[in-house]
């Protein structure tokens, strides 16, 4: 039961990552691709912690929590550039 | 534990991945399918949030069950995420305004005072006069 509900879940996660790229791709403006981009790291962390699931071991969790630091950030970093036209004044 | 517990315990890790897939695919399927930047906001950083939590959820009472010793990472991801979240979908929105991004007939509580504020233009008052409902 764990395994099939381990597939069916990383499908959803890979499909919906698809759909990430397909805003990012067509996005017409700025802020839809900072959101898209968003909104695929966080993806990409439940993925990771799914892979650490499915390898029944603990080291990818650093990983994630690197990408969800960096991701914010990198976030951050791009709505003050679009705000204010420089990230630190 | 005794051995009776471990079926419930499958079951209950089971639930929260799939939950966790489903609300992530709505969240990116709205993403994806909605009119303006400001309901595409709404998607992505309410139902991803709640889809990721799901899955660090399953991942702790797995690793809880599997090793026997509560691992604290998931917590602090989760922690993380749930506090980033909204910062990010406030900064995004507020570059969206200072864009001026166009609205949607049907998003309502367009902020018409604080776009003719910034620009006092007879065209875009009115434009957002017959945009609001």
């Amino acid at each position: 039961m764990l395994d099939i509900a381990l597939w069916i879940s990383i499908a959803l996660f890979a499909a919906s990552l698809m759909l990430n790229v397909f805003r990012l791709a067509i996005g017409p403006d700025l802020p839809d691709r900072i959101l898209a981009v968003d909104t695929m790291y966080v993806n990409s962390i439940a993925l990771i912690v799914l892979f650490g699931i499915q390898l029944n071991s603990k080291a990818y969790f650093e990983a994630a929590l690197l990408i969800a630091m960096l991701g914010f950030v990198s976030t951050v970093a791009v709505c003050k550039y679009l705000l204010r036209g420089d990230i630190i004044e | 534990m005794p051995t009776w517990f471990y079926p419930v315990l499958e079951g209950v890790i089971a639930f929260f991945l799939v939950a966790g897939g489903i609300f992530a695919f709505i969240g990116s399927l709205g993403l994806t399918h909605l009119k303006d930047f400001y309901m595409r906001l709404h998607g992505p950083s309410k139902t991803t949030t709640l889809g990721v939590g799901c899955v660090l959820m399953a991942s702790m009472i797995y690793f809880r069950a599997t090793t026997g010793h509560f691992s604290f990472q998931e917590m602090l991801i989760t922690i993380f995420l749930f506090i980033t979240a909204p910062a990010t979908a406030h900064l995004l929105s507020k570059a969206a305004l200072h864009q001026k991004l166009v609205a949607d007939i049907r998003t309502r509580n367009v902020p018409d005072q604080l776009e003719t504020a910034s620009e006092p233009d007879e065209a875009n008052a009115q434009q957002t006069e017959s945009r609001l409902p």
